[in-house]
């Protein structure tokens, strides 16, 4: 309910930033939310839309404007329970999401929107801090197994999910430590990961195994886990990096950005004590000219990153046209979520930016990148951009950072393994969660492609529910399939792309917050 | 017992029962002497000058029909039957309607004569009764009757006992016309009294039947009748008289009335019947109209030993509750016959005679008009208006009209009027009623409080998530009962799926349908005239109707119908001689699985009826029992089941329904309980969930759970109050088992057994689906698996009190909530769509894919139109051969939406777009600017609503089609409401009233009561401005067809059917969601009763209620519409996001606010609007091309191109079938399925246009003219067409005053100097009757007694009911009494009156109201605007004004100024000796004057006094509010 016209008396109070130059000097989460008194008026900005096209922009449906008024009533307890009703992790959603809810919120239209992400973590920080999220087991066991593979946030909120079901879950994760992309791509200026262990405990202490540093595949055959396990679940992202077509693409000093990424949390990691692998091929940006080629948060990442290492100078180069003063382009009016963000904190903390800008090739000295040929283009879209005669340029670049997104799973490993079908782009072709092999299950960038944290989540908790289903199903506790589940069934199918509407599924590729 | 053969209705929508009547009825009587020719000859005469109320079909020969009543004309009789007639008395003639079928006709005969011997009554024989058979119109011709007479002599016991002989021959009536069925009607069967009636209009009756122009037919009195039937279905017999009464009006409650007379019938017995009784049973005619059985059910209380006043006492009692100002005795009368009956509620005139006394009397609400005088020379005319009767002035000894509740009795006996107080208290007093009812009634709250309490449950979260509750139903529904008593409030309407088409297990309940009144009754007003509604309630056994004994009120009488548990406990622990509760579980085991709920509902019945054998006389249903292993039966199926079961056994009676469920919490469930035979209900669950609000912080601060539980039942007896007065249905003992619903998605079977009666058209789900839903909806509480994996017992009783409930989305949108047309997708799509973007989203693409969304997916889960397709075997057409968009556009209209509701921006931006693409837009009901009548901004549909604001003679001259709103899809049976935070003073200068207070629209429009009265005021319009169309707009419920029918034949140009789903500003959230049926229903029903009845050709007919593609238009073209209303879809496309917060003013994108900063935000354009209905046209011109059909006239009513869509595999949709809604009507092919002419012209006899023609110098060159004429009855509306073409002429402002003044003569027709624009002064000499005045717009009207005129003016009525309704401007003068509700609805008319009914200044915004005499009840309610001064003689005003809203005030300098300035004026225009007396005493008479003053006003006023100080330092008020420069 909120406040009736509180949007009209209250101003929109985002998160409290913590100022650039000093926090350039750590790796620590570099805003805050505002207190608590604060965030009760914010929520009393919320409308209660009769049509809350949060909720609908929520890839989790989060029943964001019932919390909104629960928060404004000081009702924080109600609203952890409501919150974690549709959100197994709110606190990643409040740290890491982009936010495609404040995008569609009405006031977006021709005012702030609330500051629906900050409420959420509010929440989630507050739960966490009066003791209210406590393991809660199943309180009974089916005698059911399934493995997951994965532990980034769609295999979490699988094994989530699983596991309050009474079914006993294993996930499997290849590298040290649960987390996914959250854990070795998001820095912890955005997501300290101590904040990750501490879900990750709760998920253990309420029954589920974390297998961590086993590849499966390598060390041990999906075909195995079939038999020691009724369902497997694959949530393995969607990891095959787009690379850059241009001369000079061999050069030393070129890299994908996830590799930076990796090495620069485990670099913070083992500074914290944590147990961390070390790196093979140690990439740097301390004292270089960084250019970063690609314009999203991955590629923000990279320069908050290097900023922090001491780089020269940290340049992005983003293909898109600069948005007009609103942060809307007039391909995404309300209430899509605008494909890019206007500024981020990146930019803040002394990264550059260039608009509509292409690289045509990379040029070197011994083998080691130290220019980037580049040029303007106009459009709006990847599909019509048009060079811009004579605007070819030159940029000094000693580390070349490739953050252009992903284009699909990892093929080898599991999937061929156990000779998964794909679809057209090369994810794993599973329309309603299950894969093309008995008692196999695919969800999150695995099954859609790159996406958001939230989207992730979204597509963990649903994919639960079908091998929930499925397993019903063996062991005989009810029927295959009930009118009931026929919506069930649609509306997965719907998320899962089969009833395309092409409208809502565009989602910006990566995440960044908009304040 | 039909004649004539009705058409058959199984395959098609139209049901002959849903036929609806009205008419005009008098009655002559002759108060000495003998029988006389006079008497006969005044009656015809009377009942041709009541021609304009009756009505005629396509034919304008055949009337819907025309009767008269009279004594036996004994005289006559015996000098031409050719065969012995004992003495008057001794013998009675049956007037009997024969088939023209030579052989069934012997038949019938034959079995008439044998019954007459059986019963041992002697034949005398037969008369053919003569005829002229041209004399009739050639529809009725075609299918009339053989008509004789049958004398028949009294013998035996009869013989010297004229009232055994009465009876015994309605004995013979009943059994010869059940036996000879079709073949045989009898229009009386009487000793006393014989009845001439047809299927004719008045003109022509009395040439008709030869005998009435027989000198020798003589009476000593006439009961005439003139029948407007809705339908014009062949039918001799529905035409009045009945046997004992005729009757103008609609009996509401009839479904329930029935019921419980069939109810009744296994315990009637009756000493003087005896044996006979039996024969005579069932006593109520199946398929009989409600006049007649009305008529049947007085007949047996009067044959049984009742006298007739006793027997319309007990049937249509007064409004008696919350009175005064009665006697002990007759409130002991009224609460003891409350026990033997209900009331027989609906807007009830009933003329009565069984040829010793004739009378008439009004239903509590006095809705219908009547008229009375007597005559020097003996006689008394009663009729439904003034002046039907040419009576020398002189010759009148008293003038009076008939009262709400009051009886008009003429006892020919005693040979004089018998006053209603007199006749009731003789009635009253016959036995000790009060005394017995005081003995044996228990009240119940006198019983002692029980020993247990409420039995232990349930946690609370397990049931609510096991009844289907959602955090909506708590935070929607029931935080604002809990907290204000008050029904929710919503905007924007209902864009739900339909339950039989949801997956989200909705409640039984959702598939019912709350009826409601529209045009042929009207809704009644439960808030400004509460004094007419009653909550009372009672339980237990009802004893023999036809005697009387105290025993017959041992009834258990509560104050409403809403227990709490603890109360119920009480009921259930009953400790008392006469009453016996038992409780009867309703829940079955969860392990029989969904097979078990009908074994489970056989046992529940069975149960109830052996409760019953062992002498239980309360059932309790109860769903208690529920839990992990009991599911609960649906509560309105085993109410309804049981209900049903018990009425087929004969045994309802002598139990009392009460219902315990946790499953009832919104006001319509308790509705559905209480029409489907629960007399009281325990919502248990609901009342406990206020626990979850108070733990919750959601009602205020230290409410505690009873204040809270107190407050939810208070509201939901306010809400029930709203809902069955939408019906026009007064009281909840006669709504009960009313069964006022359509069910929409159940199956036929499931209906005609469970819920006998109630229509159901689409089929749709049965019980076993219905048992599936009560499991799936069980297992949210009590999940499967738990119940299987664990010990489930101790689970329930531990788990769940934190578990969530579902989110809900029943009234905001919600993902996992139930489907809505409207969701984030759709309304993106659509605003993308219109609105030139970038490349990805501009249309038409984007239109496309929008389309396609709704067609596909929403329409295709939710809307009965996506379970059609269209027919794919045609040849198609190229596209270019379609006609072009613009011709569609034309048909393109946008609903009314009002200035007020709506921003000025989006109010104009709408009409711009409208006018530019050539399409309609209207201005809702809230007047226009007169700035934008002449530009682009200009609405070409100017609405006519309840409310009348805004509407002016100038308003209505610059319309191209005029609309009367009769009902609005999302709020029918109910007015509109502006909050007061959104009137400002622009708002409030256009609607005429009071800047920042509330306005709220009666229920009904005061000037339409019945069929007839809209025929009225369809003139009255079409008067105003005689170049517009008028269009009436109706929502879709079933028996719509036949009300749109009468609306055709009412002559109105156009029709609009309106969806269920319709928008609304604000509206009670029960009225948004449960009132009403989609368009496609209602629409194909009134394709097919219009062309059933041959009247499409002459009517336009428009469908809307969220129209949203181009799919929906031609699937409405395809069912019958010739125009399309779009309403929500443009606003979405300028903006709107459905907020759902238009009562609010909070609207963030400016569409629906008033507030300046939030106006700013509005960011729509008229591209955007025309760009959306470009692109809808286009897809309807696509789709007309693969259906190869170039033109919309083509297009119109081929439903043969519709077919259902066997595709969708929907597991509920299985069971729909709509091939009713696609059936074709057997119409002979080339008739026109459209309209191709205009309605018949009605304007040409006007007195106004010889009028027009003498005003011509004033009107072109401002002259001034002086004209007298003379003026009828039958001359409607004088001044109408007049002002009319003055306003088009000189505009707003009309003429000078006195530039026109003319004086009239005589009895002047309805509506008389209607509109009546300025600068023309009407003075009439004599009376005038009901809505005199109406929208007086500046005129000066002024009547008063002829000259001649014998009896005291101020003592007798001088105009009737309605007057001066919603005036704007002007003055009016009438010197004697008016009638009911005066000056309803006036917002600036100054008037003076010397007396006034109930309900005066009613609902009046503005203005001056000088009452220099009596007034009635409820003075004042709902005023919030103007001044009345009431001259209170006795001191005893107080009583009879209703203070709510008002004050009285102090009379300023100013006031006395005024006040004097009108009574002078009133003396000088009428010649009143009250005025002069008054002048003349000035000082004596000022003090005893109250000044009404509303509070809203008086702050309105200090206000705008106030902001007017600070502008001009001299501190004079510029303007007042509201109010008109005089």
């Amino acid at each position: 309910m909120g406040k009736v016209g509180g949007f009209l008396e209250i101003q929109r109070v985002g998160f409290d930033k913590r100022d650039p130059a000093e926090r350039v000097r750590d790796y620590r989460q570099y805003f805050r939310v505002q207190p608590e008194e604060e965030l009760q008026r914010q929520g009393g900005r919320c409308m209660d839309c009769g049509v809350p096209f949060c909720h609908e922009g929520c890839p989790l449906g989060n029943l964001i404007p019932d919390w909104n008024d629960l928060v404004y009533r000081g009702d924080w307890r109600a609203a952890i329970d409501q919150l974690h009703a549709t959100n197994n992790f709110p606190e990643f959603t409040g740290l890491i999401c982009p936010a495609p809810c404040e995008s569609a919120c009405v006031l977006d239209i021709n005012d702030d929107p609330v500051t629906i992400e900050q409420i959420e973590l509010g929440i989630a920080e507050r739960a966490w801090s009066e003791g209210w999220i406590v393991p809660a087991p199943p309180q009974r066991r089916t005698g059911q197994r399934v493995a997951v593979i994965g532990s980034g946030p769609a295999g979490l909120a699988a094994a989530a999910e699983l596991n309050q079901a009474g079914h006993a879950v294993t996930v499997f994760e290849r590298d040290e430590g649960p987390g996914g992309l959250m854990r070795f791509g998001v820095p912890d200026a955005k997501l300290e990961k101590w904040i990750i262990d501490r879900r990750v405990a709760v998920l253990e202490a309420e029954g589920i195994r974390f297998e961590c540093g086993v590849d499966v595949g390598r060390d041990i055959s999906p075909e195995q886990l079939r038999e020691d396990y009724e369902a497997v679940v694959l949530a393995i992202g969607s990891r095959v990096h787009r690379d850059l077509a241009v001369p000079g693409r061999e050069l030393r000093g070129v890299h994908f950005a996830m590799d930076y990424l990796y090495q620069r949390n485990r670099h913070v990691a083992a500074m914290q004590g944590r147990p961390s692998r070390p790196a093979e091929q140690p990439i740097s940006a301390a004292g270089r000219h960084v250019v970063v080629v690609g314009g999203g948060d991955t590629g923000m990442d990279c320069i908050s990153n290097a900023i922090r290492e001491g780089a020269q100078e940290a340049r992005m180069l983003d293909v898109y046209p600069e948005l007009p003063w609103t942060g809307r382009a007039d391909n995404t009016p309300w209430p899509l979520a605008p494909k890019r963000t206007l500024t981020t904190y990146a930019l803040d903390e002394g990264g550059k930016r260039e608009w509509g800008a292409e690289v045509i090739a990379l040029e070197g000295t011994d083998g080691h990148v130290t220019k980037v040929h580049a040029r303007r283009v106009q459009g709006t879209s990847s599909r019509d951009l048009q060079p811009v005669p004579g605007s070819e340029h030159t940029l000094p670049a000693n580390l070349v950072l490739i953050a252009i997104g992903f284009s699909h799973p990892e093929h080898e490993g599991p999937i061929n393994d156990l000779g998964l079908e794909l679809d057209q782009r090369g994810n794993v072709k599973a329309p309603v969660y299950g894969a093309s092999v008995d008692g196999v299950f695919s969800c999150g960038d695995a099954r859609t492609g790159q996406s958001l944290v939230v989207t992730a989540i979204a597509e963990g908790r649903k994919c639960a529910r079908m091998v929930d289903r499925y397993l019903s199903g063996r062991n005989g506790r009810r029927p295959p399939l009930e009118p009931a589940d026929a919506h069930f069934i649609e509306t997965a199918a719907e998320t899962a792309g089969t009833i395309t509407t092409a409208h809502k599924v565009v989602r910006p590729p990566s995440s960044e917050r908009s304040e | 017992m039909s004649l004539c053969s009705q058409p058959a209705a199984a395959a098609r929508l139209y049901d002959p029962a849903n036929e609806h009547d009205a008419c005009g009825v008098a009655f002559v009587a002759r108060l000495h002497g003998g029988p006389s020719r006079e008497v006969v000859e005044r009656g015809l005469l009377a009942n041709e000058n009541l021609f304009h109320r009756g009505a005629q079909g396509a034919d304008p020969e055949t009337g819907d029909g025309a009767g008269i009543l009279v004594q036996l004309p004994d005289a006559f009789l015996r000098a031409v039957v050719p065969f012995d007639l004992p003495a008057p008395g001794g013998y009675g003639a049956a007037m009997c309607f024969l088939s023209r079928d030579d052989e069934k006709r012997a038949n019938a005969q034959r079995l008439l004569v044998e019954t007459v011997e059986a019963e041992g009554q002697e034949v005398l024989g037969w008369r053919d009764v003569p005829i002229n058979p041209e004399r009739c119109g050639s529809a009725a011709r075609a299918v009339m009757p053989r008509i004789r007479q049958l004398f028949v002599a009294a013998a035996g016991a009869e013989a010297h006992d004229p009232d055994a002989f009465e009876r015994k021959l309605y004995v013979i009536r009943r059994q010869a016309a059940r036996a000879a069925g079709a073949a045989l009607y009898l229009a009386s069967f009487s000793s006393r009294t014989v009845v001439y009636k047809g299927m004719l209009t008045s003109l022509q009756l009395g040439d008709f039947f030869g005998d009435l122009r027989e000198e020798a037919v003589t009476s000593r009195v006439a009961l005439v009748h003139s029948r407007f039937s809705t339908n014009t279905f062949p039918s001799w017999e529905l035409a009045h008289p009945y046997r004992l009464l005729a009757h103008n009006g609609e009996i509401n409650t009839l479904m329930g009335n029935v019921n419980w007379m069939r109810a009744r019938e296994s315990q009637l017995a009756s000493d003087l019947f005896g044996d006979d009784l039996a024969k005579v049973l069932p006593t109520v005619t199946p398929g009989g109209s409600d006049s007649a059985t009305l008529d049947n059910v007085l007949e047996l209380l009067t044959l049984a030993g009742r006298s007739l006043p006793h027997a319309l006492m007990m049937m249509i009692p007064e409004a008696w509750e919350q009175r005064d100002d009665l006697s002990d005795e007759l409130r002991g009368f009224y609460a003891f016959h409350s026990c033997l009956m209900e009331p027989w509620d609906g807007p009830a005139a009933v003329a009565f005679s069984d040829g010793r006394v004739v009378g008439a009397t009004l239903d509590r609400n006095g809705l219908r008009p009547g008229r009375w005088l007597e005559t020097r020379d003996g006689y008394v005319v009663m009729a439904s208006e003034a002046g039907v009767l040419p009576i020398p002035e002189e010759m009148i000894v008293r003038k009076g009209r008939l009262q709400p509740g009051k009886l008009l009795l003429v006892d020919l006996d005693a040979g004089r009027i018998v006053e209603d107080a007199e006749v009731k208290q003789r009635v009253a007093s016959q036995r000790p009623y009060g005394d017995w009812f005081e003995k044996c009634a228990v009240h119940f709250d006198d019983l002692p409080e029980p020993a247990r309490g409420p039995a232990p449950t349930e946690p609370r979260r397990r049931l609510q998530l096991a009844f289907g509750y959602s955090q909506e139903d708590l935070k929607v529904l029931l935080a604002p009962l809990a907290n204000t008593a008050a029904e929710p409030t919503g905007s924007m309407g209902n864009d739900l799926a339909l339950a039989v088409l949801s997956d989200r297990q909705p409640s039984l309940f959702s598939y019912f349908k709350q009826l409601f009144a529209q045009v042929t009754n009207p809704p009644i007003d439960p808030i400004r005239e509460s004094v007419v509604m009653s909550l009372g309630t009672g339980v237990g056994s009802e004893g023999n109707l036809l005697a009387e004994s105290p025993e017959h009120s041992h009834q258990l009488v509560m104050r409403q119908p809403i227990l709490r548990s603890a109360e119920l406990q009480k009921l259930r622990h009953v400790s008392h001689d006469v009453f016996r509760a038992h409780t009867i579980d309703i829940t079955w085991p969860v392990k029989e699985g969904a097979d078990g709920m009908e074994p489970a509902l056989e046992r529940v019945c069975a149960q109830a009826h052996d409760r019953i054998a062992q002498g239980a006389n309360i059932l309790i249903l109860s769903d208690r029992a529920v839990g992990p292993q009991r599911a609960p039966i649906p509560s309105l199926l085993a109410t309804a089941a049981v209900h049903h079961h018990l009425v087929r056994e004969g045994t309802r009676l002598r139990a009392g329904l009460v219902v315990e469920s946790g499953e009832p919490r919104e006001i319509h469930h308790i509705c559905a309980l209480l029409g489907y035979g629960a007399s009281a209900v325990n919502p248990y669950l609901m009342l406990d969930s206020v626990q979850d609000l108070i733990d919750a912080g959601m009602v205020p601060e230290g409410t505690d759970r009873a204040e809270a539980k107190r407050q939810v039942v208070k509201g939901i007896g306010k809400g029930l109050l709203k809902v069955l007065s939408k019906m026009g249905i007064s009281t909840v003992q006669s709504y009960c088992g009313a069964q006022i619903f359509e069910a929409v998605g159940l199956e036929p079977e499931l209906v005609e057994r469970h819920f006998t009666g109630t229509a159901s058209r689409i089929g749709g789900v049965g019980i076993e689906v219905l048992a599936r839903e009560a499991l799936e909806r069980h297992a949210r509480g009590y999940p499967v698996r738990e119940r299987v994996l664990a010990d489930a017992d101790r689970d329930a009783a531990t788990a769940g009190e934190r578990e969530l409930l579902p989110p809900g989305g029943l009234y905001m949108w919600r993902r996992d909530g139930e489907r809505r047309m409207w969701d984030p997708e759709t309304i993106a799509l659509l605003q993308h769509s219109v609105r030139a973007n970038g490349d990805d989203t501009s249309s038409p693409q984007t239109y496309e894919r929008f389309s396609r969304l709704v067609n596909e997916e929403n329409s295709r889960h939710g809307m009965l139109r996506g379970l059609l397709r269209f027919r794919d075997d045609v040849e198609p057409i190229p596209l270019e051969a379609v006609e072009p968009a613009r011709e569609i556009l034309k048909r393109f209209s946008t609903g009314g939406m009002s200035l007020g509701a709506l921003s000025p921006e989006a109010h104009e931006t709408l009409a711009v777009a409208m006018n530019r693409l050539g399409g309609q837009s209207n201005t809702g009901e809230g007047g226009e600017d007169p700035r934008r009548f002449a530009d682009e901004r200009r609405s070409a549909i100017k609405q006519v609503a309840s409310g009348r604001f805004g509407v002016t003679i100038d308003y209505l001259v610059n319309s191209d089609q005029i609309q009367i709103k009769m009902a609005q899809g999302a709020k029918p049976g109910e007015g509109g409401q502006l909050p007061g935070h959104k009137v400002d003073s622009y708002i409030a200068k256009l609607r005429h009233s009071t800047p920042g207070v509330g306005l709220i629209s009666p229920p009904p429009h005061h000037d339409i009561y019945s069929i007839e009265d809209l025929k009225q005021l369809i003139y009255d319009l079409r008067c105003a401005n005689p170049r517009a169309r008028v269009s009436v707009k109706l929502v879709s419920e079933v028996g719509v067809g036949t009300v749109a029918a009468g609306v055709a034949k009412a002559n109105a140009d156009h029709v609009t059917i309106s969806g269920h789903d319709g928008g609304t500003g604000a509206s009670p959230q029960s009225s948004i969601q449960s009132a009403g049926v989609p368009w496609e229903i209602g629409l194909a029903e009134t394709q097919q009763t219009l062309l059933a009845n041959d009247l499409r050709s002459r009517i336009l007919v428009e469908a809307d209620g969220q129209m949203r593609t181009g799919r929906d238009v031609v699937v409405a073209a395809l069912l019958g519409a010739d125009e399309f209303g779009f309403s929500t879809a443009p606003l979405i496309a300028t903006g709107c996001i459905m907020m759902r917060v238009c009562h609010l003013n909070t609207c963030p994108v400016g569409v629906a606010t008033q507030d300046p900063v939030l106006r700013k935000r509005f960011a729509g354009k008229p591209e955007h609007v025309i760009n959306y209905l470009f692109l809808v046209a286009e897809e309807t011109r696509a789709i007309m091309a693969s259906l190869g059909v170039a033109t919309m006239d083509e297009l119109i009513g081929r439903s043969d191109l519709l077919a259902p869509d066997e595709a969708i595999e929907h597991w509920k949709a299985r069971g729909v079938d709509l091939s009713r809604i696609l059936a074709i009507s057997d119409v002979e092919p080339g008739k026109p399925r459209r309209r191709v002419q205009p309605p018949p012209k009605v304007l040409d006899d006007a007195l106004d246009w010889e009028l027009i023609d003498a005003c011509q110098p004033a009107i072109e060159g401002g002259r001034q003219v002086r004209l007298e004429r003379p003026v009828r009855n039958v001359h409607r509306t004088v001044g109408g067409l007049l002002s009319s073409a003055i306003a088009r002429r000189r505009g707003a402002a009309g003429l000078p005053e006195g530039t026109i003044d003319v004086i009239f003569r005589g009895s002047a027709g309805q509506s008389f100097g209607a509109g009546l624009a300025p600068g023309v002064t009407f003075t009439l000499r004599g009376e005038a009757n009901d809505y005199a005045g109406k929208g007086l717009s500046g005129g000066v009207v002024a009547v008063r007694p002829p000259e001649g005129h014998t009896y005291v003016a101020q003592d007798n009525v001088v105009v009737g009911n309605v007057v001066l309704y919603g005036a704007t401007a002007g003055r009016a003068f009438f010197r004697g009494l008016a009638g009911e509700r005066f000056a309803v609805r006036n917002s600036g008319a100054w008037t003076v009156v010397e007396g006034v009914g109930d309900h005066g200044c009613e609902y009046m915004t503005g203005g001056r109201v000088v009452v220099l005499g009596p007034t009635g009840r409820n003075f004042a309610a709902g005023m919030s605007g103007g001044v009345a001064y009431v001259l209170d003689e006795d001191g005893s005003f107080e009583r009879r004004c209703n203070m709510e809203l008002v004050g009285f005030d102090e009379l300023s300098p100013l006031d006395v100024r005024e006040l004097r300035g009108l009574i002078a004026e009133h003396g000088r225009r009428t010649g009143s000796p009250v005025a002069e007396r008054v002048i003349a005493d000035w000082e004596l008479a000022l003090p005893r004057f109250k000044k009404v003053m509303p509070h809203d006003y008086k702050r309105a006023l200090a206000e705008l006094a106030e902001e007017a100080s600070r502008t001009s330092p001299e501190g004079e008020p510029a303007v007042t509010a509201g109010e008109p420069a005089r």
